[in-house]
C-alpha cells in the first residue's frame, strides 16, 4: 500500500508527514506509558531530596557545612553520630521517647481492646454520644490542655515522669486505637462470637483465644499508628518533663546556642529519630495499605 | 450488623473511660473553671463571667491568627487531597516495588513533628540549604526569614510533604477494596481512563477520603511544631497560628483567664467545623442512596 514508491512530489511529500506522524504517535504512546512511572518517580524524588540533604549534613563537618556547598559529603565524617552515642544526656533522649512510647501503647492497646469489642458488638444506653465524646478527643489541640496538664500531673507527683507523657498521649491515641479496632472487629462476623459461646467458651478465654487471633493485622496496624502519633509528638512531652524522661525532641533543642547553631548534630540527631519509623513500618509494609482504611473500605 | 442490646458492655468500656476522663475531663473541666476567673495567686481569684471570652473575640491579633488560620487549612487541603489522590493512583499494585514505594510514600509521617521543622529549616537555609542556595543561584532573592510570602509558600511545601503520603496512603487502601471484575467491565464497555475514575475509583473512595479529609483539618489546624521549628511564627506573625498565639499566651505571658478562654473557643472552632462538614457529607451520600433506590 503506502509502500510503494512515490511517483509525484505531492505524494512524496504527503507519505513523509504521514511517516511523522506515525513516529509522533509512537512515541507519544511510549511516553504515556512512561508517564505514570515518571510521575511517582518526580514526587518521590520530592520526598526524599530533604530526608538526602539532612543526611549529607549529618556526616559532613561543621566547618564544612559552613564552608563550601557540596551535595556529597567530601570528607566524611562520624564525630556528630559519637557525639550522640557517647553522651548519656543525648543517647538517653532516644531511650527515654520509646520508653514512653511504649509505655503508651500497652496502656491504649489493653484499654480499647475491650471498649472496641463493646462498641463492635452490643447496644447499649449513650453508645453513640459516648463514641462521638471519645472522637472529640481526638479533635482537641494539646497546645488547650498544656497548661492543665503541666498543674495536674504536677500535684499528683508524676510531673517528669515516663508515665506521665504516656497518659498524656492517651488522650488521643484510645480514641483512634477505639476507632480503628472497631472497624476491623465490626468486619468480622457475629456468628463466630455466638458459635464459641455456644461451645462453651467463656468470654474472656473466647476474646483471648478465639477473637484476638483473628484480628491480628489489625492489632499491628493499630499498634504502628499509636506508635506513630507517640512518636512524633512534641509539645506535651515536653511540657511534662524537664530531666528525668526528657524526650528527644527537647534534647534537640540544645544544639542551637548563642554562638550558633550546631548543624551537623542537629543533622545527625534528626536521622537517628527517622530509624525507628522506618523500623516499625518494615514490620506492617504488608498490612499497612489496609490498615491505613482503618477497616473501612 | 444488628448488635444486641446489653447494657452490661458499660463493664467493657469502663477502663478506657477511666483513662481518657482523666486525661481529657479533669484538664478540660480545668480550662473552663480559668475562663471564667481572674487569678492572681492561689488565693486570690475574682469570678468574671464572659469578661475574658470578650476580649477575646475581640482581640484584633487572634482574629488576625484566625484568619490566617483558615487560609492555611484550606490551602494544604486544596493540594494535598487531589495530589494524594494522584499518588494514589500512581503507586504500582504488586511486587517489590509495591512494598518500596509504599515505605518510602509512609517515610514523612514517622518523623517527630519538630525533626520535620529542623529538616525543611536545613533544607532551605540560604547559605547552607539545597533549595535556598539553588533558588538564589536561580536569582530569586529567596528568605524565609525576611519575605512573608517565602515563609508562607515554604511552610505550604512544608507541610505537603509531611501530609500528601496520608491522603496517598488511605486512598491508596480504598484503591486496592476495588474487585478485578470492575475493571474488567469498564474495559467491555470500552470506559475511558477518565470515567473509570469517575464512576469507580472515586466513588469507592468516598469513605477514606472522608477520613483523610477530617484528619488533615484537624491537624493542620492544630499545627505547631513544625513552623515554630522552621520560621518561629515569622517574619513578623505572618506565620502566627493559633497554637503557637495560644501556647505564647498560657505559657511565656501566664494569662491563665485569656488562654483558658481562648483554649475553648479553638476546640469548639474545630469541633465545629468538623461535625458541619461530616453531617454535609453523611447527608449527601443519603441524598445519593435515596435518588438511586
Amino acid at each position: 500500500m503506502t509502500n510503494a514508491k512515490p511517483t509525484t512530489p505531492e505524494a512524496v511529500n504527503q507519505q513523509a508527514a504521514k511517516e511523522a506522524a506515525r513516529r509522533r504517535r509512537r512515541s507519544r504512546t511510549a511516553l504515556r506509558r512512561w508517564r505514570p512511572k515518571l510521575l511517582l518517580g518526580a514526587y518521590l524524588l520530592f520526598v526524599l531530596l530533604p530526608i538526602y540533604w539532612l543526611l549529607n549534613m549529618s556526616f559532613q563537618s561543621n566547618s564544612e557545612i559552613l564552608g563550601q556547598f557540596s551535595f556529597v559529603p567530601q570528607d566524611i565524617t562520624l564525630e556528630h553520630y559519637m557525639k550522640i552515642f557517647t553522651d548519656s544526656s543525648w543517647y538517653m533522649g532516644y531511650v527515654n521517647s520509646l520508653i514512653y512510647v511504649l509505655i503508651n501503647m500497652l496502656i491504649s492497646i489493653l484499654v480499647a481492646l475491650p471498649a472496641a469489642y463493646a462498641f463492635s458488638r452490643f447496644q447499649f444506653i449513650g453508645d453513640k454520644h459516648l463514641f462521638f465524646w471519645l472522637l472529640t478527643n481526638l479533635m482537641a489541640p494539646p497546645a488547650v490542655f498544656l497548661l492543665p496538664y503541666f498543674q495536674l500531673y504536677y500535684t499528683v507527683g508524676l510531673f517528669d515522669t515516663h508515665v506521665a507523657v504516656a497518659l498524656a498521649h492517651c488522650l488521643f491515641n484510645i480514641p483512634l486505637a477505639v476507632w480503628i479496632l472497631e472497624g476491623f472487629m465490626s468486619s468480622v462476623p457475629k456468628e463466630i462470637d455466638e458459635t464459641a459461646f455456644i461451645d462453651g467458651y467463656s468470654f474472656p478465654r473466647f476474646f483471648v483465644k478465639i477473637f484476638i487471633p483473628m484480628i491480628r493485622s489489625g492489632i499491628g496496624v493499630t499498634l504502628f499508628f499509636l506508635f506513630m502519633f507517640s512518636w512524633v509528638e512534641l509539645l506535651l512531652a515536653r511540657t511534662l518533663t524537664s530531666t528525668g524522661a526528657q524526650p528527644i525532641a527537647s534534647v534537640m533543642t540544645r544544639t542551637s546556642t548563642a554562638s550558633g547553631v550546631d548543624w551537623g548534630t542537629l543533622a545527625a540527631a534528626g536521622v537517628l529519630t527517622i530509624l525507628p519509623g522506618i523500623f516499625v513500618v518494615y514490620f506492617v509494609r504488608n498490612h499497612i495499605a489496609k490498615g491505613f482504611a482503618l477497616g473501612r473500605t | 450488623m444488628n448488635k444486641i442490646r446489653n447494657n452490661r458492655a458499660w463493664l467493657l468500656i469502663l477502663p478506657m473511660l477511666l483513662l481518657v476522663a482523666f486525661s481529657a475531663i479533669i484538664p478540660l473541666m480545668t480550662v473552663v473553671n480559668y475562663s471564667v476567673q481572674d487569678v492572681f495567686d492561689a488565693h486570690t481569684r475574682f469570678f468574671t463571667g464572659t469578661e475574658w471570652f470578650e476580649a477575646t473575640l475581640n482581640d484584633r491579633d487572634l482574629q488576625a491568627a484566625l484568619l490566617r488560620q483558615f487560609a492555611f487549612s484550606f490551602t494544604v487541603l486544596a493540594i494535598e487531597v487531589p495530589l494524594g489522590i494522584g499518588i494514589a493512583l500512581l503507586m504500582p499494585k504488586r511486587g517489590w516495588q509495591a512494598s518500596a514505594v509504599l515505605v518510602l510514600v509512609t517515610l514523612p509521617l514517622l518523623i517527630p513533628w519538630n525533626v520535620v521543622g529542623s529538616i525543611w529549616q536545613i533544607f532551605t537555609r540560604g547559605d547552607i540549604g539545597l533549595m535556598g542556595v539553588g533558588l538564589r543561584g536561580m536569582g530569586y532573592g529567596y528568605s524565609i526569614t525576611s519575605s512573608a510570602v517565602d515563609a508562607w509558600a515554604t511552610i505550604v511545601l512544608m507541610d505537603v510533604w509531611h501530609w500528601t503520603p496520608l491522603i496517598a496512603l488511605l486512598c491508596y487502601s480504598g484503591l486496592r477494596a476495588i474487585p478485578e471484575a470492575y475493571y474488567q467491565a469498564a474495559r467491555i464497555d470500552r470506559a475511558s481512563k477518565w470515567s473509570v475514575f469517575r464512576y469507580i475509583q472515586l466513588p469507592k473512595l468516598t469513605n477514606v477520603l472522608v477520613i483523610g479529609i477530617l484528619l488533615r483539618f484537624m491537624h493542620s489546624f492544630m499545627i505547631y511544631a513544625e513552623p515554630f521549628v522552621l520560621t518561629g511564627g515569622g517574619p513578623g506573625s505572618s506565620t502566627t497560628f493559633l497554637s503557637q498565639s495560644l501556647t505564647t499566651m498560657a505559657i511565656a505571658q501566664q494569662d491563665l483567664g485569656p488562654s483558658a478562654a481562648f483554649s475553648l473557643i479553638y476546640f469548639l472552632i474545630i469541633l465545629l467545623v468538623c461535625w458541619v462538614f461530616y453531617t454535609a457529607i453523611m447527608n449527601m451520600q443519603k441524598e445519593k442512596y435515596h435518588g438511586e433506590s
